[in-house]
């Protein structure tokens, strides 16, 4: 199992200000990412997650421990751009990453800052847009775009420097349904093509798609499983309010309605089977 | 109180070569004490619709009568329309602008003309209603707190208007699992509160809507589909699909379990009514 | 009416104007506005004129469109034709009660309106051929040469495009503040001038911040997009001088050179 990212007793602190005291949003955080695997953080407003994110990339330093992005520590100024072309990232709004008013221009914009030759540039924008399936609105405009097409320029973009493993900062929370799902189908892709892909989110349909899900409650790993062995510790998720899973529900309170149940059910689809059989 | 909406049509960009309908002949009625979900693809004219409802925008054909009063004739008072009339934007945070709590939240009183004891009341009255302590935040400036509070703080500013007819536009946007099921418990205890309010909540989350709405009206391509309890509405799960929209995940799975021979009610809406129908179906021993 | 403003708005299309460098289209629109001023007689105007009628051609944007950019400063242009009108002394052909048209005010009149038109006629062709990119990097690549005297000129260029790239986005978000203000009870049409800035506080606030929280997250952006500065940055498009763009600059340079004798000798 090869590691890509590694965070060593981490713990970031925010600043004393007005007013709010100096705080620690991440305490003693120790984990490991595995190379190509996909990763869901999920946690409560103010649980860390963010800070979490732009830990891995860089854009925030440790006060304590360390972090390390294929091996480079993050601290490490002279290989801090190779940290960041590794650990491309996805931010939650998807106009507010958007450099360029044109898409083809904007998908650009990672490589160019990288140096890459004009020539491969024009094919790495091709082959990104191609990968997003935004090929079409290459000349556009971004501001026209809907949410979800616009976060998937923003993919783009990232893919574009040709990064091991892509942070999506809660990617989705701004979108509609349907922006949701095209975003979620090319975290899939990218998956399947051996990107690694760490998902920060609060809704629990997208971290129930990953393979290993962490939860994070105040700075601290609380929990860190599969998305079965999370989603069926129904009392400590409503402990973090944060939502249960309707089949997860469901088949507690028919248990406590009497009706017998096999344990760990996760899925709608488990549970309708598991009903058919009860009959 | 009540609202009806005759033949409203709007057309953007009239006479040149992008013009479109965002509404076209849209007609329904909303009644005293009624929560209305209107629900509808990105696009479909929802927003337009939340608008005209306002006296934002003026239909090119049509009236809407709110109370007895054609608010869409020419000469109407837009304030008096906004006294009744309360709309909160999707992310209403980013209309914050004054330099302290109590001071943004009575912007909305101040424009109505109040006097400064009426403004003041309202104001601590609003600030109780989204669950915020009045006297430890009405001095800190809007801009001192997260972006859940934020939210509430803008949308007492609305509530301070006391409007009898309160209109949300995707008021839980953005927000975390918490956040989102206080606001929807919130306007719940708004609604419970003022029988005779009318709430107009316009969402994307279908569990919602199913959960809170008395009727639902379903938009799209400007014109109105369906216009029915969200028991009727969200039994026609394959028309709703072929314009986009999703239904809630319990019709989802009653209408999966019926096809596998369970009878299941679809107008079950909240888990444990479901966990009780599931249950007898089963003792029952319905099904094949 | 906001969307009116054709002024630094794109047309997309593949004509040759389109296909030109932008260097050459920049430094060629600023020749041409100082050789309208240069300009004094028929000849040279028609000239001018031809050259222009030329391009719009070339450029295979519909002339509606162009002219529709006209409409907003067309007071201004009204303004200025009748204020050279009764400037200037020489052979009297009206009298309207104390005011006199002479044969010179008529054609100062003529020739200034006449710039203006051609003036804002060849900005709007630069950027309606040109993409906001193509102008900031053309801009950046003609300005390089400051650079070693310490002008910031990738910065600047860069400020230029990300300016530009949100105007849109801000204009939708100053119309979004003004219908939530509106819809508590915000007046923006009445009321004196005083009361009328007043009431401007609770749009541009809220703006102001909107800007602020776009910049920083832009930041964070552009730096996980490994951004830091001009240094060792390439460009997806390159701009070489190709044949066209000599002939072009032939072209221009053979009509200014017309031009300034025209006026040395007449």
């Amino acid at each position: 199992m090869e590691e890509i990212i590694r965070l060593e007793n981490v713990t970031f602190t925010y600043p004393a200000t007005e007013l709010k005291e100096a705080f620690n949003a991440l305490e003693d955080v120790t984990l490991s990412i595995e190379k190509g695997s996909f990763v869901a953080v999920i946690g409560q407003n103010g649980s860390g997650k963010s800070t979490l994110a732009k830990c891995i990339n860089a854009l925030l330093l440790p006060a304590e421990g360390t972090v390390r992005v294929n091996g480079y520590d993050t601290k490490d100024e002279a290989h801090l751009w190779d940290v960041r072309q590794s650990a491309g990232m996805v931010f939650q709004n998807p106009d507010n990453q958007i450099v360029s008013s044109v898409v083809e221009d904007d998908v650009a914009f990672g490589p160019e800052n990288l140096g890459v030759p004009p020539a491969e540039i024009r094919t790495r924008v091709d082959e990104a847009l191609e990968a997003v399936g935004m090929s079409a609105f290459k000349k556009n405009a971004p501001h026209l775009l809907s949410g979800g097409q616009k976060q998937r320029i923003a993919i783009a973009g990232a893919i574009a420097m040709r990064p091991q493993c892509i942070v999506f900062d809660e990617p989705t929370a701004m979108l509609d349904p349907k922006g949701r799902k095209e975003v979620m189908k090319i975290i899939h892709q990218l998956h399947q093509e051996g990107i690694t892909c760490i998902l920060i989110t609060h809704f629990m349909e997208e971290a129930a798609q990953a393979d290993r899900i962490i939860i994070l409650d105040n700075g601290h790993i609380y929990m860190d499983g599969t998305p079965r062995e999370i989603f069926t510790d129904r009392e400590s998720l409503k402990a973090l309010g944060l939502n249960v899973p309707m089949a997860v529900e469901l088949s507690y309170q028919l248990q406590d309605l009497g009706i017998a149940l096999p344990a760990g059910i996760v899925e709608e689809e488990e549970l309708i089977e598991a009903l058919c059989r009860s009959k | 109180m009540s609202i009806e909406v005759r033949h409203i049509t709007h057309i953007y960009n009239k006479g040149l070569p992008q013009e479109s309908a965002a509404l076209r002949d849209v007609s329904f009625d909303v009644a005293d004490g009624e929560f209305l979900g209107i629900i509808g693809h990105t696009g479909s004219g929802k927003s337009t619709l939340l608008q005209h409802l306002d006296g934002l925008l003026k239909p090119d054909e049509g009236q809407i009568v709110i109370n007895g009063v054609d608010i869409t004739a020419p000469k109407v008072s837009l304030l008096a329309v906004r006294k009744q009339i309360g709309l909160v934007f999707q992310y209403p945070e980013y209309q914050l602008f004054d330099e302290t709590v109590a001071a943004d939240v009575a912007f909305g009183p101040r424009n109505l003309g109040l006097d400064q004891e009426e403004i003041e009341a309202r104001v601590r009255e609003s600030l109780r209603l989204v669950n915020l302590d009045y006297e430890a935040i009405k001095d800190k400036s809007p801009f001192d707190f997260s972006g859940g509070q934020k939210r509430r703080i803008a949308m007492a500013g609305v509530l301070a208007m006391q409007p009898r007819v309160l209109i949300l536009d995707e008021p839980t946007a953005g927000l975390d699992p918490r956040a989102h099921r206080d606001v929807l418990e919130m306007i719940r205890q708004y609604h419970a509160a003022r029988p005779d309010s009318i709430i107009i909540l316009v969402s994307h989350n279908m569990n919602d809507i199913a959960e809170y709405a008395d009727r639902v009206l379903v938009l799209d391509k400007g014109q109105v589909i369906f216009h029915d309890t969200p028991k009727e509405v969200f039994a026609k799960s394959a028309e709703l699909r072929a314009i986009g929209l999703d239904i809630p995940d319990l019709a989802d799975l009653a209408e999966k379990l019926t096809a596998r021979g369970f009878t299941v009610p679809g107008d079950l809406f909240t888990i444990p009514e479901m966990a009780r129908a599931i249950a007898a179906a089963l003792r029952g021993g319905e099904g094949a | 009416m906001i969307r009116d403003i054709t002024l630094g708005q794109y047309y997309p299309g593949e004509s040759i104007l389109h296909r030109l460098d932008p260097r050459l289209k920049i430094l060629a629109t600023l020749a041409y506005i100082i050789l309208l001023f240069i300009v004094n007689e028929w000849i040279g105007f028609a000239a001018c004129f031809v050259f222009l009628a030329a391009a719009i051609a070339l450029s295979r944007i519909p002339l509606p469109f162009i002219l529709r950019g006209l409409k907003v400063i067309f007071i201004i242009i009204l303004f200025t034709f009748v204020l050279n009108l009764f400037m200037y002394d020489g052979t009297v052909l009206v009298r309207i009660w104390k005011l006199t048209i002479t044969d010179q005010g008529l054609k100062r009149a003529l020739f200034m309106a006449g710039r203006l038109i051609l003036l804002i006629i060849s900005s709007s062709l630069l950027t309606f051929t040109t993409t906001p990119i193509q102008l900031t990097n053309g801009l950046e690549r003609l300005m390089k040469p400051l650079s070693k005297i310490g002008v910031p000129s990738h910065e600047i260029a860069m400020m230029m495009s990300i300016a530009l790239r949100f105007i849109p986005t801000l204009l939708d978000e100053t119309d979004k503040i003004m219908k939530a203000q509106q819809a508590r009870g915000a007046d923006f049409e009445s009321g004196n001038i005083l009361h009328r800035a007043k009431q401007m506080i609770p749009i541009l606030v809220p703006l102001f911040i909107s800007a602020f929280r776009i910049a920083q997250d832009m930041a964070l952006a552009m730096e996980a997009r490994c951004y830091r500065g001009g240094e060792g940055r390439t460009s997806m498009t390159e701009m070489r001088f190709r044949k066209r763009d000599y002939i072009t600059a032939a072209v221009l340079l053979l009509f200014a050179a017309g031009i300034i004798t025209l006026r040395v000798l007449i």
